[in-house]
């Protein structure tokens, strides 16, 4: 049985006591001071800080304990199974954590003379010719931070590309109602107006919707293979042809890649537009949220579009070129999450050619694995008979909820109290009392057992225990918190001030 | 198929003996869905696996190319800065349970982070006076496309005004986030002689359909906006919103935004505890009032506190106003952002919390000190340093008669990385470059620079 520590740990600032410190500077030398009166008469009185800043004052170890306290109180890839449907949480290679922590890579500054930075800039350029081939496009920018990013940068590619081609008319971007929450963001931040496609009742795009809806003014359509259900798009290639007969253009939404490596590329399947997760797919650490990258690659048609700079490969060595044309600009400062990229080049270089077509078998096989070991009277597969799923699969807990009550979120919540990280839970959105699982390939046989264990057992024990159930979890640092007042804006507390503020009254 | 070590399941005995208990002869039969005209048919062209041994070998021997800091002084600014990280902040970094967890979906075996994320935006608010931080942007430039569109949507007007002394890569990140929601950017021109903003002339630049004024402090020339103050209220005057831009090392000593009435503060949490990494992953600063209206409208994920269910006198920490994000709202979300730079939050804020208020007073007044100490040296060896004489704090302007780009080469090849050549951004500066200073850099250091600064002339 699992047993997260309970700290009870303070906040920073009921942990600081006046006169301590954390750091250590070099003095300033009084060479420094010798050319200067006063160094508060440096900044314009108008733009002084009057009070210092009322930071927290701890010394170097209880700053260490405090943090290493929280870090006892969060539940990682490293400390066990994770199986969040969609985040392909896979195991971290230690290798590459290493590799950047090198100041070779570490301290480099974004501005450095090009002369300086050749080993970064033959790295990138690799990583993104890497890229190209693994998706079967023509050529990638590096540079978004993330995969929302991408797919924003994506569908800005998208706009000018039918802009300049005459058709500024285009203005619908078609989006499966299985699809990220992202997809239709990043579409409408774009300026696209967001035509929701029904899935069919086998959970994928059918040609038939895509017929009804598409139309002159359709720009495009952002697609997930496989989708959110973790069930291919059988249709995908006619589904694009029907697109790109309407003189639309198709965006791949590389968050399910795990699936698909060195067996079937986006490129392959018609896709003209494809970002990809480095942090799902190539093993990068999600860091708690962030910082992920997702990089952006395109068919030759769009390169002039990508995001500047782009990195050009010279008799003399490599250089950033800022001033392409026909970009959509740059979506962020700089070249992109550069240690993030590094980790992700360093993944592929690690598993090879062989080795990334084994992961994603490996992924498929797990997942499908776990779902024949789920008892199917609580928890109804959403693929159907002889198709097999792919990385990640989504069963519906209503069976269960329609007999003893329990529902998904709170097999979610019993889940925890195993040392194991439950399932996305009510995602996608057209699968009630969905529970969205990707056990990914690192995982062993042992504890994709263990996993199905766990899930048939709280599903048997929830007529008997029940109250236990709804009352879980248990073993974690805290019991369930209260969302709803947390986000009331009578009971909002956004900061430490706040708390004081109403711990006083 | 080949055994991998990140791989329990590939050897052959185990691959079977799941594939038989599916009933399935091969791996291949997990894939009898896919449609066989879109299979690939060839192996990918990518090189064989390597080992741990051959990928560090590899890598170091491309990484051996670079130049970087503690071999070579750096003297380079504009929205990454090479700062000392303290050993502390590397050790929390690597802990698996932190750098290894996804996003805190599940807040009761998520505390760490979240505790982490609530302390981080309280050290934020503190440092800059503004009363709502959340937990991160993916950096100063996202962060302030996203202030911009932010702005567009509170005031429903389209018109942003942007101080040219803005950093030039950040004005273009605005234009790609805030033109495709239809708004216009327009650059005003700073004061050539002491790189200022010029009131009288903002103010006739703002009108009823400007929904935001951004500026940045000190900015990109290294330049404080003394009037900063003025320039808010020239914006409130005429209904719009103030933006600001910090560099946030410079707090200790610098008048934070939320004092000159700043309504959004962007800028870059990297010079506190976050390696320059070639310009990222770096994490983005966004704060705001506690006006219902900027909070609805914010974007990006907010940690708040949260009591127990059964216990409300305990309390923990969850995410919320989710229903702002595009996971629950979609297309009509404040963003589309989502995975975020949780991490260095985490950074900033172990740094923060080593550093506490002494420490950063103590580290604004190296990076004053030393700014100033070289700007006097150069002068003293005849250069025109400054050469924007309004108030600097960190980074000294200088013309030289070479231009930027050639001096910043030649004075790689002494082993000094740096300055930023202003040429890049501004055509009529190809002879003036700025050069930053902090706790990194020794009397000797400077004393290096500005000598091979004049040799390079």
């Amino acid at each position: 049985m699992y047993r997260q520590a309970v700290w009870d740990e303070p906040i920073l600032k009921h942990l600081s006591r006046e006169g301590r410190v954390g750091y250590s500077l070099p003095p300033l030398d009084s060479e420094f001071k010798s050319k200067i009166e006063d160094l508060a008469d440096l900044v314009p009185e108008k733009m002084r800080r009057d009070k210092e800043p009322n930071l927290p004052q701890l010394s170097e170890p209880e700053v260490l304990r405090h943090y290493v306290r929280l870090s006892q109180m969060n539940f990682g890839i490293d400390v066990g199974m994770y199986p969040l449907g969609s985040c392909t949480m896979k195991y971290n290679p230690k290798v590459s954590q290493r590799i950047c922590r090198d100041p070779r890579i570490a301290y480099l500054h974004p501005y450095q003379s090009e002369s300086t930075v050749q080993g970064i800039l033959e790295i990138l350029y690799e990583l993104e010719h890497m890229l190209s081939e693994i998706a079967g496009v023509s050529s990638f920018s590096l540079q978004p931070a993330a995969g929302a990013q991408g797919e924003y940068v994506g569908a800005l590619m998208m706009k000018h590309y039918l802009q300049d081609s005459g058709f500024g008319n285009k203005n619908e971007m078609l989006v499966p109602d299985s699809a990220h929450g992202t997809n239709p963001a990043s579409a409408a931040m774009a300026g696209f107006k967001v035509v929701k496609i029904p899935s069919s009742e086998k959970g994928t795009v059918s040609v038939e919707a895509v017929k009804r809806l598409v139309n002159q003014n359709t720009a495009g359509m952002m697609l997930t293979v496989p989708n959110t259900l973790g069930i291919f798009e059988s249709d995908i290639v006619e589904v694009s042809k029907q697109v790109h007969d309407a003189g639309g253009l198709m965006y791949y939404d590389g968050a399910n890649m795990n699936a698909l490596l060195g067996r079937v590329r986006p490129g392959d399947m018609g896709f003209d537009v494809v970002h990809i997760n480095v942090h799902k797919t190539f093993a990068t650490p999600h860091g708690g949220g962030g910082p992920g990258a997702g990089p952006v690659g395109v068919v030759s048609k769009l390169a002039p579009y990508l995001p500047v700079p782009r990195i050009i490969k010279r008799d003399d060595g490599y250089s950033l070129d800022y001033q392409a044309e026909k970009t959509i600009g740059p979506i962020k400062s700089f070249y992109g999450n550069i240690a993030v990229l590094l980790r992700a080049y360093c993944y592929i270089l690690s598993l090879g050619r062989e080795g990334l077509k084994t992961v994603s078998e490996q992924a498929v096989l797990a997942s499908n694995y776990l779902l024949s070991l789920l008892n199917k009277s609580s928890y109804k597969p959403t693929t159907s008979e002889g198709i097999p799923a792919k990385h990640e699969f989504v069963v519906s807990a209503s069976p269960l909820k329609r007999r003893t009550g329990v529902s998904a979120g709170e097999v979610a919540k019993a889940i925890l109290d195993f040392g194991m990280h439950s399932p996305t839970t009510y995602f996608p959105l057209i699968v009630s009392e969905a529970l969205m699982i990707e056990p990914t390939e690192t995982e062993t046989l042992e504890n994709i057992e263990a996993y199905a264990d766990v899930l048939n057992s709280i599903a048997s024990s929830s007529e008997q225990e029940k109250e236990q159930i709804m009352a879980s979890p248990h073993n974690t640092s805290v019991g369930r918190l209260d969302e709803y007042h947390a986000s009331h804006p009578g009971s909002m507390i956004l900061s430490w001030k706040e708390l004081d503020q109403t711990e006083k009254t | 198929m080949t055994v991998h070590k990140f791989l329990p399941n590939s050897d052959s005995s185990i691959t079977t003996l799941m594939l038989e208990k599916l009933g399935l002869q091969s791996v291949e039969d997990l894939y009898s869905d896919v449609p066989n005209d879109v299979l690939l048919k060839r192996e990918l062209k990518l090189p064989p696996a390597m080992s741990e041994i051959e990928l560090e070998k590899h890598v170091s021997e491309r990484l051996s190319k670079n130049k970087s800091y503690p071999n070579y002084p750096n003297f380079i600014g504009g929205g990454v800065w090479v700062h000392h990280v303290p050993s502390v902040v590397d050790e929390i970094l690597s802990r698996g349970e932190f750098y290894s967890a996804y996003t805190p979906y599940q807040p009761e075996i998520s505390q760490g982070m979240l505790q982490s994320m609530f302390e981080y935006q309280s050290q934020i608010c503190e440092l800059t006076e503004m009363e709502v931080a959340n937990s991160s942007m993916y950096d100063w430039g996202s962060a302030l496309g996203e202030a911009g569109r932010m702005a567009v949507r509170v005031t429903h007007r389209n018109k942003i005004l942007v101080l040219r002394s803005s950093s030039p890569e950040r004005i273009r990140v605005l234009r790609t986030y805030c033109e495709p929601a239809g708004a216009k950017i327009e650059t005003l021109e700073f004061d050539k002689k002491t790189g200022l903003a010029s009131i009288d002339y903002l103010d006739s630049k703002l009108d009823n359909e400007t929904a935001a004024i951004y500026f940045e402090n000190p900015n990109f020339l290294g330049v404080i906006e003394e009037e900063s103050e003025s320039i808010v209220e020239k914006a409130h005057s005429k209904g719009a919103l103030a933006i600001a831009g910090v560099n946030p090392a410079t707090l200790g000593a610098l008048k934070p935004p939320g004092k000159y009435g700043a309504d959004i503060v962007v800028g870059d949490g990297q010079p506190l505890g976050v390696y320059p990494n070639f310009g990222g992953p770096i994490i983005g600063i966004f704060a705001t009032r506690r006006d219902p209206q900027l909070l609805r409208q914010m974007p990006g994920r907010l940690i708040g506190l949260a009591r127990l269910k059964d216990k409300p006198e305990r309390y923990g920490y969850a995410m919320i106003l989710q229903t702002r994000e595009q996971h629950i709202r979609r297309e009509l979300a404040t963003s589309n952002i989502c995975t975020n730079e949780a991490l260095f939050a985490l950074a900033v804020s172990v740094f923060l919390a080593l550093m506490g208020r002494r420490g950063m007073k103590e580290l604004g007044d190296h990076i004053l000190a030393k700014s100033h100490y070289a700007q006097k040296r150069f002068e003293e060896e005849g250069f025109d340093s400054p050469f924007f004489k309004g108030p600097f704090f960190g980074e000294v302007s200088l013309q030289t008669s070479i231009r930027g780009v050639a001096l910043a080469e030649r004075l790689s090849e002494v082993g000094i990385i740096g300055g930023m050549p202003l040429g890049r951004f501004y055509p009529e500066l190809q002879d003036v470059s700025t050069f930053s200073f902090n706790e990194t850099h020794s009397l000797s250091d400077i004393e290096k620079l500005v000598s091979s600064v004049k040799s390079a002339k």
